[in-house]
Order: C-alpha cells, then sequence, then structure tokens
C-alpha cells in the first residue's frame, strides 16, 4: 500500500537506500537583517535519521520549513528526493511535498475539523481514495499513536500532548518517504515521549521512512538513534538497542550562531570535548 | 522626512501588489480545478444565512427612518405622497448596498480576518500547505465565492424590508394611503436603478472579502497581531466601501444614463 506519488522502478532504485534524499548547499536566510542561517551544508541519505539539536531560535525549525519550501532560503541550493525545491513554484513544490510528512512544533491542528478529519486530511481532500479506505487508515494510525477513542474529538478537547500526538498520525497518514519532526516529544511525560520514540524508529526501520528529527530532549534523540525495531519471526515487533553500524545510520547536527557547530553520531557527540556541546549535553 | 515617506510608498505599494496578486491566484482558482466544494457551500452558509439577521435589522430600521424624516421635508411641499418614490430610490440604489456592504465589513471581513490569522500564527496555513492544499484554493476561493454572490442577495433583501418599514411608517405614521406609497414606490424604479442596486453589492462583497483574506493571510506576531489584523480589516473594508461605492457610481452614470 503507497500512497506517496507513483515514480517510475529506476527513479525509484536511484532514490532508494543510500543515496541522498536531502541535500543542503550553501544555504544561507536572513529575516530582515538578522542572519539565521549561514552557509549550512549537509547531505542526508535516504533511510536514515538526522536529529538537529540547537538552542532556541537558532534555526532548527527554519530549516524543516526551507525543505517543505515554506521558506525560501537567501541563497545556497536545497534537494529534496531528487528535485531541486529552492526555485520551484509552489504548484511545483506540491508534487515533492506529496512525499513529505511534517509534525509541526505547536501541531498545527485544523482546530475547525475533527480528529479524524484532521489525521485524514490529506488522504480526503488531495487523494481519489475512497471515504471507508480513508477512516479505516484514520483508525490505524490513531490506534499506532494510542488514541483509537478520540477520533471524533475536536482538537480544543485534547491535551497538549495528545494533540503533537494527533500531529504525527497526520504527518504519516500518508505515508510518506521523508518525515520532519519538529520536537515532538517536547513537553510529553516520559512513557508518552518514549512511545513517540518507539513510532519513530518503527517507521524508520519497517517502513523505511526517512526521518529528520529536531529536538532539545537529548534523552529521546540518544534513544532514537541507538534502537532499532525489528519485526520477529512470530510477527510481533520487538524495539532494541542496536549495533554500531546502525547506530552510524543517525547522524546529529548541532546548529549555533548560524552554522554547523558539529556533525556526527551519537558515540561523536557523547565523546566531544568542546565546551559548548559540553554545556549542552549536560 | 523623505525618507520616511518614500519607505511608507514602498510598503503601500508592496501591499497593493500582493493584494493584487492574491485577487489574481483568487481569479484562477475559481476557474481551475481542485475546487473544494465543501468548503463553499459552508461559505455560502456562513456568510449569507449568517449575516441575515443583522441585513434585516439594518435594512428595516433605515427604511422605517427614512420615510420619517423624508415626510417631514416633503411636508414643506405638500407632497408627502411621494414618500415611497424616496424610500425606493435612496434604498435601492444608495442605502441598501452601502449599508449592507458596512454591515458585512464589520461581520464578515472582520471574522475572515481574524479567521485566516490565527490560522496563520498558529502554522495551519503552512501546515495546509505542507499537506499539498493550495490555501488560496481552499481558504480564500469559498469565501470570496460566498461574499460576491451573497452580498446582491443580502442587498435585495435589505432593500425590500427597507420598502417594507417605510410602508409601515408610511402608512401608520404618515397617514399615506397604502396603494399610494406602493405605486410611487414602483413609479420610480427605472431597469439602471435596478441594475446600479445589484453591480454594487457585487463588488463591494468582492472588495470586502478579499481584503480580509489578505490581511489575514499577512498576520504575522501572534495573538496581538490577529487583533491587529481584525482591526486593520474591518477599517480598511469599510472605508473601500465608501469609496468603492462612489467610484462604482460614477462609473455606472456615464455607462448606464
Ligand atoms: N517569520 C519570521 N520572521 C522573522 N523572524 C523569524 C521568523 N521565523 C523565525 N524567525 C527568527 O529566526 C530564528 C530561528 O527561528 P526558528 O523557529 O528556526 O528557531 P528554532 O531553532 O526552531 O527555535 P525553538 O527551539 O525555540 O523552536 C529566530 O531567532 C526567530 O526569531
Ligand atoms: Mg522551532
Amino acid at each position: 500500500m503507497a500512497f506517496a506519488t507513483a515514480r517510475s522502478p529506476e527513479l525509484d532504485e536511484a532514490l532508494g537506500p543510500g543515496s541522498p534524499i536531502v541535500v543542503f548547499d550553501k544555504v544561507s536566510l536572513a529575516f530582515d537583517d538578522k542572519v539565521v542561517l549561514r552557509d549550512i551544508s549537509f547531505t542526508m541519505i535516504a533511510g536514515h535519521t538526522k536529529i538537529i539539536l540547537g538552542a532556541s531560535g537558532s534555526g532548527k525549525s527554519t530549516i524543516l520549513k526551507l525543505i517543505l519550501g515554506l521558506l525560501r532560503p537567501d541563497s545556497g541550493l536545497i534537494w529534496v528526493n531528487g528535485e531541486r525545491v529552492d526555485l520551484m513554484s509552489e504548484s511545483e513544490l506540491m508534487r515533492v511535498r506529496a512525499d513529505l510528512g511534517m509534525v509541526f512544533q505547536e501541531g498545527a491542528l485544523f482546530d475547525s475539523l475533527t480528529v479524524a478529519e484532521n489525521v485524514g486530511y490529506k488522504l480526503y481532500e488531495e487523494t481519489d481514495m475512497p471515504l471507508d479506505a480513508v477512516r479505516r487508515r484514520v483508525e490505524e494510525v490513531l490506534g499506532f499513536i494510542g488514541l483509537g477513542e478520540y477520533i471524533d474529538r475536536m482538537p480544543s478537547e485534547l491535551s497538549g500532548g495528545q494533540r503533537r500526538r494527533v500531529a504525527i498520525a497526520r504527518a504519516m497518514s500518508a505515508k510518506p518517504r521523508l518525515l520532519l519532526y519538529d520536537e515532538p516529544t517536547t513537553g510529553l511525560d516520559p512513557i508518552t515521549a518514549t512511545t513517540v520514540d518507539h513510532e519513530i524508529i518503527k517507521l524508520r526501520d519497517l517502513e523505511n521512512v526517512s526521518s529528520i528529527l529536531v529536538t532539545h530532549q537529548l534523552r529521546d534523540a540518544f534513544y532514537v538513534a541507538t534502537h532499532e525495531a525489528i519485526r520477529r519471526d512470530d510477527g510481533l515487533i520487538q524495539i532494541r538497542p542496536a549495533d554500531a553500524d546502525k547506530a552510524e545510520e543517525a547522524e546529529f547536527i548541532m546548529l549555533k550562531d548560524g552554522g554547523i557547530a558539529f556533525e556526527g553520531h551519537a558515540a561523536d557527540l557523547r565523546a566531544s570535548s568542546d565546551p559548548y556541546l559540553k554545556t549542552f549535553l549536560s | 522626512m523623505l525618507t520616511l515617506l518614500s519607505s511608507w510608498l514602498k510598503a503601500a505599494l508592496l501591499e497593493l501588489q500582493e493584494y493584487v496578486r492574491l485577487q489574481a491566484a483568487t481569479m484562477r482558482g475559481a476557474v481551475t480545478r481542485p475546487l473544494y466544494f465543501h468548503d463553499i457551500v459552508e461559505q455560502f452558509e456562513q456568510i449569507g444565512i449568517g449575516s441575515l439577521t443583522v441585513v434585516l435589522l439594518t435594512g428595516f430600521f433605515t427604511g422605517a427612518v427614512l420615510a420619517l424624516q423624508t415626510g417631514i421635508t416633503l411636508d414643506q411641499f405638500g407632497a408627502r405622497p411621494f414618500v415611497g418614490r424616496l424610500v425606493s430610490a435612496s434604498m435601492i440604489k444608495e442605502l441598501g448596498p452601502v449599508l449592507t456592504g458596512l454591515m458585512l465589513a464589520g461581520r464578515v471581513g472582520s471574522g475572515i480576518a481574524a479567521e485566516l490569522g490565527s490560522m496563520m500564527v498558529t502554522d495551519q496555513i503552512n501546515a495546509l500547505r505542507a499537506l499539498g492544499t493550495d490555501p488560496v484554493r481552499k481558504l480564500v476561493v469559498p469565501r470570496v465565492l460566498a461574499g460576491t454572490l451573497m452580498a446582491p442577495v443580502l442587498t435585495v433583501i435589505a432593500d425590500t424590508v427597507g420598502i417594507i418599514g417605510g410602508w409601515l411608517i408610511a402608512v401608520f405614521q404618515l397617514r399615506v394611503a397604502s396603494s399610494l406609497y406602493w405605486t410611487s414606490v414602483v413609479e420610480v424604479l427605472y431597469l439602471e436603478d435596478l441594475w446600479m442596486g445589484l453591480i454594487k453589492p457585487v463588488c463591494l462583497g468582492f472588495v470586502i472579502v478579499t481584503i480580509g483574506c489578505h490581511v489575514g493571510l499577512r498576520t504575522h506576531g501572534g495573538t496581538q497581531g490577529v487583533g491587529r489584523a481584525t482591526t486593520n480589516a474591518v477599517v480598511a473594508s469599510s472605508v473601500a466601501v465608501i469609496a468603492v461605492d462612489f467610484f462604482i457610481t460614477r462609473l455606472l452614470i456615464t455607462l448606464l444614463f
């Protein structure tokens, strides 16, 4: 069952595991005269996890919005899924966005729609999927996220954490190839946060969804980076600590003063002696 | 001083350019797919049915007060039986469209600016775009269609109850014969006036709703920004109603008469 846009097998292979899914090349952006990003370059491989850390206001959400084409860079190139998005028109961007899902920092649920209508929005409004199939998919993803009984509530009747989880369900319902999470676990209790982490890990390892995770919660960042999901022979899904090779597939980026202050894996980050990183990690 | 003026001018021109661009995108969105029918129906209900009460009340009292006031003036010429003429001519050509426009600016323009503005500051507009929906098609086109088509309907309703209000005053207060009132109401109705009374609200409805959408979609700065946007939308669309009314009247007089 694939909902994202159809691609030829050749292109699919060329853009498959191991190839870059997001590339930033010397991207700069300023709001008025305040420079937020200065010559940012990084590459993200399909199927991997990119974890973006940084102080408040360092431009983390801005990077996600650039990937979606919601903002335009002042200079630099951005490729997403094999297409250059920095110069695309809004209507061309819609094609690229069909493969992407985004969890906004504050959830950004449509408050005039029910939970079910929010989660099924993309399938209902932007695809030809029959209504009962949409409903089944909505029930399925709300089940994943543990909010099955809230399906007909309005967003205003949910707690902050529940709203965040509905936002995650909405982002994943159309089965995107790349999911962008803007602080999905901030403000959640540790148990719910771990549920969300498990969801991210499962989508990555079992559905091959690449993910970019913006977070302040180092606990969740390291958890996602160092665990993997496997489907056991009896069909159950198990989350277990990953071996070193698998942990290499999660790369950390630390933003500071508009630039990248650190780039590397979980082990490098823990071992770093940089004083700024150390204060951030402690 | 001069730099202040030039930067103000530049900002105003940019604003105008954005406004025109939104209008163009709306036109394009209205004639090409995808159309969001569900939202269009909802907006017709919101704007049309929702504004009915306020339009009925303003229309009725305006017609009534017109009859009262003109009754006194006409008495000086012994022309009291002509009160129906004055009520219907001023309601249909001028007061119906303008007062309905002002009511819509207050009710619909502000509501749209507040709704789109809060969607803007809570990232819901970005979420729409991220989910593959063009906010202009989803939010602006249904409102503009509903506003443009419902404004003339509401104006006709306002005209009608205004003339009825005038009739009540004419019959019960001014003691004019009912049949006399109605013949004089119909007597002055030229086709040109009817056209004017219908073309005006179409333009006014379009202007009110597009200003509300434009201001709403440019909101920034949190809840405070939403408050500012709402006020701006009401002020700008009310002034626009009066100004556009003048220019259309001018234009139609040249074209029709
Ligand atoms: N629309 C905007 N207009 C002007 N400045 C903006 C705008 N959006 C963001 N900024 C500025 O850009 C900088 C980066 O913002 P961004 O939202 O990317 O930060 P962040 O790293 O996500 O922070 P947080 O962790 O608090 O969410 C901030 O200093 C902010 O003031
Ligand atoms: Mg942020």
